[in-house]
């Protein structure tokens, strides 16, 4: 059965999914947005950047946040500076590290989306007197719904089955940063494959039923 | 008053430029403040880049006063953008919202309205386009031409001072061209705004046009009351099979018998099919160059309805064997081309002053 | 698929389980003793004219592998138990093994002048994290726990505690400063006899239960000569003095051929 350890990793676990989910929507939309409308010289740039988690494995970005969030690197000593403390070994780290590694996975159906939708709606919304927010929260939203939802599952999955960077810079501290991944991750290599399958088989159904809830609400959103 | 506020509030003074790779528009022109101008020209002349000028979507360099109201002027640091420009605009293709019903899309441009709603009623507008059973439904299930019926009354619920239309019906096969094409016509007779209109059909400009602005290549060739610009042999307009004037006439009589009705204009009259038109009402009637044939005296019996007394102001050479020629009917102002054959001006004379029967084999009548 | 195709496949299935020749020997090696098994696998190469191929890996990771059919000869762990399982289970040969090695605990940072040489830091506290490798699976995190215990300070620093999954990642922590200091193997912060930067306690072995490393020849590696030699080898006295350049205890010297492996508790 469950132990209270792991409890308390699934409940983390949740929580990091969705405070990362929540700051991905909000920190994606921008990014997804301009670099669907930009034609700045800087697109290519900063659109390779976000995509970068994709292929490095996620232990490299855990190196670096280790490096330069730690008290002897430069974001680490801003943050102290701050009073913010360090990242690593926090339920914060945690976030932000996940952020980042989600972050190509909510930017690109986001920024997919915008793009499908294309300028006409927007100048038409213009025309009709939408300023530019009005614009973007009562036309490009609305029509970039499934792009949300999208952006969102993936968001949500990929932060609840992420291991590498929680790994790097969480240091297992229970109720802190010991999420559902890494204590798998103990259960199996502590050979206590029953823990070990009952929270992995918890994980996979939970998983697909999130993703079955999500997929059909896509399948039943209005037609564009 | 000051040069650079043009003092005319009743039109559209515009002096706008814009390059792009491989094409520069450069037009200066002034617009009356109402009925329809028609911006017509061939594809690639710029008459949508200088409408999306006009509206705002694209930056060009120069200046705009619409009605009194500076939109643009560089030269004092001004641009409006678009969503504070009091105007409405109906593209080319379907452009409802998709995720909202033809109700909701009304309501979206009267929520955000130039001006008071009182000046464009909802009801009003619903009935001028006909699209009052078309409210609850989502535009993915309109047809072609009830969603640009839709678009249009969604524009003028914006309350615009100025309503431009980017060729709304090119997108639409000829039976919905036709539904909406009534619509369009009631808008020119019920509106008092002016509306500036974006088309390559010439029928279509004939039909609803007031002005004429010719483009070409990006710069204006002529601009003008229609019926002058089309009278012209000088211009590309009286190039083609479409080459033909417009007449401005009035409903005289009719005979119910034979199913016709007589249009009268200065001292002359066409006789066309029967209008469901009270008398007296106001109708234009097209006659097309190719479908005019001269004779030096009144034709004997013939099948020929209209034959008009004109005299002849203008020849020019059309290609190697027709000519185009410009009379004037009867004592009156009214023009009307002709195309014949090199050889049959030669074999008659045809010269300019000469007085000539013109005989119209076909009249179609639009309004 | 037809029957070329099939004939193709198995004929490459048959060369892959050809067995290695008598003068190569295929040594699976725990991470951490990599560095001087190297060393050591040169040496004897170079003395017998042996080829040694190596493979490293967690210790677990090993086991995993040659469980599942790996074809390791000699495996040398990070642990004591592993090659006690493995031979229980009969993949590794009765009476063969044998601790060619004993890990050294030490308390390091990498600030110098931090960790005072009677690790008396722990006690006085200033620190915000104490690094330690995650005691379930690592050897060197139970060790760490013990001697903690043994000081009485094990629920005064628990709070302190952030853990690597191994000993590599919790060195990791440490050398980045997001730990200030850590319990780690000496093996780690020595390179050839010489300290990283930094500063250590070289814990009491008294402390922890001794880290024993052990040996073991493996089922896949009975009848060659080649990996009974290098079994050997590991007890020379240069293969001695290489493991103990680098940071490792060790085992009491070799009398005779049979009696220099000290008996094994079973587990």
């Amino acid at each position: 059965m469950l132990s209270a350890a792991d409890a308390s990793a699934v409940r983390l676990t949740l929580e990091l999914a969705s405070l990362t989910t929540a700051l991905l929507l909000l920190l994606g939309t921008p990014i997804a947005w301009w670099l669907a409308r930009t034609t700045s010289r800087w697109k290519g740039p900063i659109a390779a950047g976000v995509a970068l988690p994709l292929v490095l494995p996620p232990t490299v970005l855990g190196f670096y946040l280790l490096l330069l969030c730690g008290p002897n690197g430069a974001i680490g000593r801003l943050s102290a500076a701050l009073g913010l403390g360090t990242l690593p070994f926090t339920f914060g780290g945690l976030v932000v590290g996940s952020t980042l590694y989600s972050l190509p996975f909510v930017v690109q159906p986001l920024q997919n989306s915008f793009e499908a939708i294309g300028a006409r709606p927007l100048e038409v919304a213009a025309t009709l007197g939408a300023g530019p927010w009005d614009r973007f929260f009562t036309v490009a939203v609305p029509l970039a719904r499934k792009g949300f939802i999208t952006a969102a599952i993936l968001g949500f999955a990929h932060t609840v089955g992420e291991f590498g960077v929680v790994l790097m810079i969480g240091g297992g501290i229970p109720n802190k940063t010991r999420v559902l991944s890494v204590a798998i991750y103990e259960h199996v290599e502590a050979l206590e494959y029953s823990d070990a399958q009952f929270l992995a088989a918890g994980l996979v159904a939970f998983s697909f039923l999130v993703l079955l809830a999500l997929y059909s609400l896509r399948a039943d959103s209005r037609p564009s | 008053m000051p040069t650079l506020a043009p003092p005319d509030s009743h039109g559209i003074v515009c002096a706008l430029s814009v390059e792009r790779s491989g094409f520069r528009l450069d037009v200066e022109l002034q617009i009356r403040g109402q009925g329809i101008t028609a911006l017509f020209g061939a594809s690639g002349a710029g008459k949508t880049s200088l409408l999306r000028l006009i509206a705002g979507l694209e930056r060009g360099r120069g200046s705009l006063y619409v009605l009194g109201e500076c939109w643009q002027d560089d030269a004092k640091r001004i641009f409006v953008p678009v969503h504070r420009r009091a105007l409405g605009y109906v593209f080319q293709e379907a452009s409802l919202f998709p995720h909202l019903s033809v109700r909701e899309n009304l309501g979206y441009a009267q929520k955000r309205r130039h001006s008071e709603p009182a000046s464009v009623p909802f009801e009003g507008v619903v009935d001028l386009l006909g699209i009052a059973p078309l409210l609850a439904r989502m535009p993915a299930n309109l047809s072609g031409g009830e969603r640009q019926r839709a678009a249009i009354a969604r524009a003028l619920l914006a309350t615009p001072r100025l309503l431009l239309m980017d060729e709304p019906l090119a997108a639409l096969d000829a039976a919905r061209k036709a539904d909406v094409l009534p619509y369009l016509e009631r808008l020119r007779a019920e509106l008092s705004i002016p509306i500036l209109y974006v088309s390559h059909a010439l029928d279509e400009v004939a039909r609803l046009a007031d002005n004429l602005v010719l483009l070409q290549h990006g710069s204006v060739v002529a601009a003008g009351p229609l019926g002058d610009l089309l009278s012209r042999l000088d211009l590309p307009l009286a190039v083609g099979e479409q080459a033909g004037v417009v007449i401005e006439a009035r409903v005289a009589v009719h005979d119910a018998q034979h199913a016709l009705t007589r249009l009268d204009f200065g001292d002359s009259s066409l006789w066309v099919s029967a209008l469901n038109q009270p008398i007296g009402a106001r109708s234009r009637a097209r006659v097309l160059a190719r479908d005019v044939s001269l004779a030096l005296s009144p034709p004997g019996p013939s099948s020929i309805l209209n034959v008009l007394s004109a005299r002849i102001t203008e020849l020019r050479d059309q290609g190697p064997d027709r000519v185009n020629v410009r009379l004037l009917v009867g004592s009156g102002e009214a023009p009307l081309l002709a195309r014949v054959t090199r050889r049959s001006r030669d074999e008659l004379g045809l010269r300019p002053g000469l007085t000539v029967y013109a005989l119209v084999k076909s009249v179609s009548v639009t309004a | 698929m037809n029957r070329r195709l099939m004939w193709c496949w198995s004929s490459c299935l048959l060369l892959l389980a050809t067995p290695t020749r008598a003068s190569e020997v295929s040594v699976a090696v725990a991470s951490n003793f990599a560095g001087p098994m190297q060393i050591i696998a040169d040496a004897f190469a170079k003395k017998t004219g042996h080829h040694v191929t190596m493979v490293t890996g967690a210790t677990g990771k090993l086991y995993a592998q040659i469980k599942n059919g790996a074809p390791f000869e000699v495996l040398l762990a990070a642990d004591d138990t592993t090659p006690a399982k493995l031979e229980a289970e009969g993949l590794g040969v009765a009476g063969t093994r044998f601790s060619y090695a004993f890990g050294k605990l030490a308390l390091y940072s990498s600030k110098a002048g931090y960790v005072d040489t009677a690790g008396a830091i722990l006690g006085q506290g200033g620190f915000q994290h104490l690094a330690i490798a995650n005691p379930k699976l690592a050897p060197y995190g139970a060790a760490a726990i013990s001697v903690l215990r043994e000081l009485h300070l094990l629920e005064m620093l628990r709070p302190k505690f952030v853990q690597g999954e191994n000993i590599a990642q919790t060195l990791e922590f440490v050398v980045t400063g997001n730990a200030e200091l850590g319990f780690v193997a000496l093996s780690q912060i020595l390179v050839s006899g010489k300290a990283r930067e930094g500063s250590y306690w070289l814990v009491p072995e008294q402390l922890y239960p001794a880290l024993r490393q052990d040996a073991v020849l493996l089922k896949k590696g009975e009848k060659n000569a080649a990996a009974r030699a290098l079994a050997t080898y590991l007890r020379t006295e240069s293969a001695r003095r290489v493991i103990e350049r680098h940071g490792y205890g060790l085992p009491p010297a070799p009398s005779g051929e049979h009696s220099e492996a000290p008996p094994h508790a079973s587990k």
